[in-house]
């Protein structure tokens, strides 16, 4: 079986620099797809899995996606919260791929909260 | 938890809330011998000894705000159920290593499960932690190990979508 060969990388490196943006290091925006035992039971690496593959082919730089632990609402899985830079964050519960797909494109990357989803705002931020 | 990949990913994610900054994920389908293995060391913060004893007590967890911890139970469960074991060795400061055992054709051994999905949820989700991941079946071995890639790539971050896209498709190529 071959691995990925350093000229793959290098060849995504020259593209990169290519690229770049005055963003760099920088980010807008956050999300976080929590990761307990109970959302992983729930299906929350589904949500992930849908958030990284859109994120892959809508090439969108300046957004970080990451994971948490479990938040204490383990029957409300799986969940994920978004938070834009100078925003109070969202917790949004119950999740599948087609609704974090729709979180992206509405919250995340226009602005506007999808408050159907949504169970609270929040004020805590991790950034 | 369906399936071996969703328990991997699971145990990760605790080496990750350790402070691990590189975690190695050994799977090992030793066909011959009938055994299938999951190792997973890390580099964490690690357990003292009192912990260790309770870790496979579900109504056990080191979280304030729970009262179960069914991570490890599960992976225990899923072992014993298919003539497996596991097995948790830490130490205070050094890191644990977590080992699954399970008798490869019983009838009760969960499918894999994809782990092309988990290895990705893993390096996207956490872009500072290391991940080593060999994937051995008879003879034939795949390798991915997320430090040579990042010095490879010269500064450009692991998440960006091209590497993204790259990486993906190379577990999904190699892992069926």
């Amino acid at each position: 079986m071959a691995g990925l060969t350093v000229e793959d990388l290098k060849k995504i490196k020259a593209a990169h620099q290519a690229t770049a943006t005055l963003r760099e290091g920088g980010f807008r925006a956050k999300v976080t797809v929590h990761m307990g035992t109970c959302g992983i039971a729930a299906g929350s690496r589904k949500v992930m899995t849908a958030l990284i593959d859109e994120v892959a082919k809508r090439e969108i730089k300046d957004i970080v996606i990451t994971t948490s632990g479990c938040a204490g609402l383990c029957s409300r899985e799986p969940m994920a919260t978004v938070e834009l830079v100078g925003k109070p964050p969202i917790k949004y519960v119950d999740l599948n791929e087609e609704k974090i797909v729709k979180i992206l494109t509405e919250h995340v990357l226009a602005g506007n909260p999808v408050k159907e989803y949504a169970l609270v705002m929040g004020s805590e931020t991790t950034y | 938890m369906e399936d071996l990949s969703l328990h991997i990913l699971d145990v990760v994610e605790n080496s990750i809330l350790a402070g691990a900054k590189r975690i190695e994920i050994k799977v090992h389908e030793n066909i011959a011998a009938n055994l299938l293995l999951i190792k997973i060391k890390d580099d964490g913060k690690g357990m003292d000894e009192d912990t260790l004893k309770k870790i496979l007590d579900p109504f056990f967890t080191t979280k304030r705000a729970k009262k179960v911890g069914l991570g490890l139970s599960l992976l225990a469960q899923a072992a014993k159920e298919s003539g497996g074991l596991l097995e948790v060795k830490s130490k205070k400061n050094k890191g644990t290593t977590v080992s699954a055992t399970f008798q490869d054709n019983h009838i009760d051994r969960k499918p894999m499960g994809n782990m092309a999905q988990t290895m990705m949820t893993l390096i996207v989700g956490n872009k500072d932690v290391d991940f080593l991941y060999q994937h051995k079946k008879g003879n034939l071995c795949y390798c991915l190990d997320t430090t040579k890639i990042k010095n490879s790539l010269e500064g450009v971050p692991i998440n960006d979508p091209a590497v993204i896209k790259a990486i993906q498709k190379d577990l999904e190529k190699n892992l069926r």
